[in-house]
């Protein structure tokens, strides 16, 4: 842990993290940033994880398992994206989510 | 002394987080994300959990911002400027997380955790026995379904990205 700082003090850093990734989420029109965005909630959560982990219960290794779990899923889940955004620019010239209607050509 | 540092990340990742989501030149929000992800990256070694801080200095530092940076590069004008939503709709956002955010704290204030002081840092050996190991309480099988995530979309993502070709 760290020298005197609380768990509730990176617990409020990883929810306001979470919320800022959130209002992103939401208010963002282009789907790069949109997955911009994701990237930050997922890595809120990982945050959190860590964070458990290692205040609450440091003889154990589960928070650091998940970590490592989900950064590999977001690894995977940004490639498959923005191999779909490059494939939907080709065929719509735009990356614009009010643009982007049809899911087939 | 570590105090200072942590406050000093903690307003690092909060700041970048609130320009990479608000800024309105693409390629300078992914920058400030790189900061963000670094400023984490940063806490992890803080809290003595060295082979984290290096995954995820690696991985997102290293592999996720490469790719978003190719993707901007690829599909954007790099001039050009993000629309912004209507004056409405963000603040009408901003209040619905803010009410959410205020929930959370609460909740979380309101907990009591039963906090163990410890030194503890974790060495990378017992990580790779407990993903290994196939006997109570391994993630042997999580780790191999992972693995073939990985490859699946690997795979995928070259599929998608070449597009059909014409016969």
């Amino acid at each position: 842990m760290i020298e005197g700082i609380s768990i509730y003090e990176i617990l409020t850093l990883s929810s306001i993290l979470f919320f800022v990734g959130l209002y992103g989420f939401l208010t963002r029109k282009n789907l790069i940033t949109m997955l911009m965005s994701i990237e930050l909630i997922l890595n809120s959560s990982v945050l959190n994880f860590v964070v458990i982990n290692k205040y609450l219960y440091p003889n154990m290794l589960e928070g650091v398992f998940f970590a490592i779990f989900i950064i590999a899923v977001a690894a995977a889940e940004t490639a498959l994206a923005i191999s779909i955004i490059i494939n939907l620019y080709r065929l719509h010239t735009s990356v614009d989510i009010s643009e982007t209607e049809t899911m087939k050509y | 002394m570590e105090k200072i540092f942590f406050y000093f990340f903690a307003l690092i990742i909060i700041v970048f987080a609130i320009a990479s989501v608000t800024s309105k030149k693409i390629l300078r929000a992914v920058i400030y994300l790189l900061m963000t992800l670094l400023g984490i990256a940063a806490l992890y070694f803080m809290m003595d959990y060295n082979f984290l801080g290096a995954v995820q200095m690696a991985v997102y530092g290293g592999g996720i911002i490469i790719l978003f940076i190719f993707a901007v590069l690829l599909v954007h004008h790099i001039e050009g400027e993000l629309d912004e939503p209507k004056f409405p709709r963000k603040i009408l956002i901003a209040l619905i997380n803010f009410v959410g955010l205020t929930i959370t704290l609460t909740t979380i204030y309101y907990h009591k955790f039963e906090v163990i002081p410890n030194k503890d840092s974790i060495e990378v050996d017992s990580l790779g026995k407990g993903f290994l190991n196939y006997g109570e309480g391994g993630y042997i099988l999580p780790f191999e379904v992972i693995s073939i995530l990985l490859l699946a979309a690997m795979i995928g993502s070259i599929i998608i990205a070449k597009g059909r070709k014409k016969i």
